[in-house]
């Protein structure tokens, strides 16, 4: 084990380019141990090459990478022994079983027959797999071979995990099993890098955040951070009648002192202001002038508008998928 | 057990277990590549067994097809009686029962390189070629079975082998070296293309020329020159003729040594080859 103060990753100007796109265009990052890191952003933004490269399986084309310490290009060995990736597609032998498939890492990775034995058992129970032990892995639910997935990325306890897009198409109840096993890892000292974009997904697990857009990370921080940068905080208003927002937002225009945002939901208005008093009185307003109104909310804006914010688009957009699938 | 209040809170997750597996501290040393290569041959193994039934249905059901139409239909015209025909054919079939399933080492290789079991491997600290040396090595249970198959229906049809068990079991080696050899072509066109279909596809236009202008089916003294001169060059033809010579109990060194040689030429550049390529891919 290396000293805490050794960062769990870093990075300066790295690049790749598949073709004529730069997928990743000078990204730096710094990363502390002990830490989930959630990298945000879009289909395409660079999230999966950026991992790749980090966890050895691609070449960078410019810039340099260390991980724990080790450069990634250099000392690959290295890093290859300390890190874990659990890609966004499944690497697992559909046609083996749980057991076989865990087993057959463990003696890739130098096991004798009965420690793989035991370390597949370990590893079925704590990812919850005991019962499907012996079924082939074909015939797993999503969230059963994301599980199994993970667990084969733990054969070898890594000091730094990667994981891939972890909840992409999980259905919610994986997907919650799957964030309980990252809050449990962390809690246990491994370092997780995460990327995601579901920005739930981000706020949730992680402690600090990279946003990255066409490969490049345009914001970095914690979730507080970020959402401060944007702004102090929001009201959201949403109507009863969507005839009546006219009316509304020239209320609370004027209550609030402040621009109002008409958004695409025709019920739903958004007001930024941090001003709790004045906010409590417009409410009141809307309530004398008999303005139904559905619900409200009043608080510090949701990653979604920081992403809007930063980029000046919805994070949900779909843009080219090309790199990332790369 | 004591938990920590920080993931004792956590509800749904296997803390103890996870607990116990994430704080094993076993960093085994590299195993050497022969193990790497026995456990890839081992998961091969495995995977043929819980296909079960189907395995030797897929590698067994054309060489039988063809056995029975060709005995039955052409064997009269091409050899003056069905029984005469067979004598001559078996043998020929045998060698098209082993080449034509070292199409399965390519489609195997391709499938872990684009669905991403690759990823993981070239992660491990093991001897990377040994998961494609250990599925060749794998799949000769799989030509072991074939073989044993059609030989079984042949004689249940009435071949009858001059050169006894010693000779049928010789001629068996010979296929199993014949088919490790061959798979090599497949492995690298397995490497290289985008999908497993894609590997099965293409194999096709390989494997139909090697089969078929061979001396397989018939003596080529039909054939006019230039198809002889193919026949005559295809290692399929060589290992048909010494195939029939050692079941019969009449197989020159010569015949041998040519199979052996087409052996040696074969796996000399497809391996090499195979392995390169391989490795350019993992660089990224």
């Amino acid at each position: 084990m290396s000293s805490q103060s050794t960062l769990a990753i870093e990075t300066s100007g790295l690049v790749k380019s598949f073709g004529e796109t730069r997928a990743v265009d000078g990204v730096d990052l710094a990363i502390p141990q002990g830490v989930v890191y959630g990298v945000l952003g879009p289909n395409g933004a660079g999230k999966t090459t950026t991992i790749r490269m980090l966890a050895t399986l691609l070449t960078p084309d410019g810039g340099t990478a260390k991980v724990l310490g080790h450069d990634v290009v250099r000392e690959a060995e290295a890093v290859r022994s300390r890190v874990s990736l659990t890609g966004q597609f499944a690497s697992i032998d559909e046609d083996l079983t749980a057991t076989e498939n865990l087993t057959l890492l463990a003696r890739l990775l130098g096991f004798s027959r009965s420690q793989a034995a035991e370390r597949s058992e370990e590893l079925l129970a704590a990812f919850d797999l005991t019962k499907a032990a012996g079924r082939q892995s074909k015939t797993f639910s999503g969230g059963m071979r994301r599980r199994l997935d993970i667990a084969a990325s733990l054969v070898v306890t890594p000091d730094l995990l990667f994981l891939d897009e972890p909840t992409t198409g999980l259905d919610p109840r994986s997907r919650g099993q799957v964030w309980d096993s990252v809050r449990a890892m962390v809690a246990l000292g491994t370092t997780i890098l995460l990327t995601t974009q579901y920005l739930d997904e981000a706020d949730q697990l992680a402690d600090r955040i990279a946003v990255i857009d066409h490969g490049r990370v345009i914001a970095e921080g914690t979730t507080g951070e970020l959402k401060a940068s944007v702004g102090t905080g929001a009201l959201h208003v949403r109507l009863v009648n969507a005839e009546s927002r006219p009316e509304a937002s020239q209320l609370l225009t004027r209550a609030l002192a402040a621009p109002v945002f008409q958004e695409s939901d025709p019920f739903a208005l958004s007001v930024r202001t941090d001003d709790s008093e004045r906010v409590a009185k417009a409410l009141t307003e809307l309530a004398h002038s008999e303005i139904a109104v559905a619900d409200f909310a009043f608080g510090r804006p949701s990653l979604d508008e920081v992403f809007l914010a930063l980029t000046g688009r919805p994070a949900q957009e779909d843009t080219d998928t090309q790199e990332d699938a790369a | 057990m004591t938990l920590t209040s920080e993931t004792a809170a956590i509800p749904g997750a296997h803390t103890d277990a996870l607990r116990k597996a994430l704080t094993s501290q076993i960093r085994p040393s590299r195993p050497n590549p022969l193990t790497a290569v026995r456990v890839s041959a081992w998961r091969t193994m495995r995977k043929m067994k819980h296909y079960g039934v189907a395995v030797l249905f897929d590698v067994t059901l054309m060489p039988i097809i063809f056995l029975l139409t060709f005995t039955y239909l052409f064997g009269g015209a091409f050899a003056g009686s069905t029984k005469e025909y067979l004598q001559y054919f078996l043998p020929g079939v045998l060698v098209q029962t082993v080449v034509m399933p070292t199409v399965y080492t390519g489609t195997a290789l391709n499938m872990d390189i684009t669905k991403g079991i690759y990823d993981r491997f070239r992660t491990l600290p093991f001897w990377q070629p040994a998961t494609i040396v250990g599925s060749l090595l794998g799949d000769v249970v799989r030509y072991v079975l074939a073989l044993t198959t059609t030989m079984s229906v042949g004689l249940a049809l009435g071949f009858r082998p001059d050169g006894g068990v010693g000779g049928v079991l010789a001629a068996m080696l010979l296929l199993l070296v014949f088919a490790l050899s061959v798979s090599w072509i497949f492995a690298a066109l397995g490497v290289v293309a985008k999908a497993p279909e894609t590997v099965s596809g293409t194999s096709m236009l390989v494997m139909f020329p090697l089969v078929f202008t061979s001396n397989i089916f018939v003596e080529p003294d039909t054939m006019p020159g230039w198809m002889e001169a193919i026949v005559e060059i295809n290692p399929v033809s060589d290992a048909a003729t010494a195939v029939r010579g050692l079941v019969h109990g009449n197989a020159s060194g010569a015949d041998i040594g040519s199979v052996l040689l087409a052996c040696a030429i074969i796996t000399a550049i497809f391996a090499p080859l195979t392995m390169y390529l391989y490795r350019a891919k993992s660089r990224g």
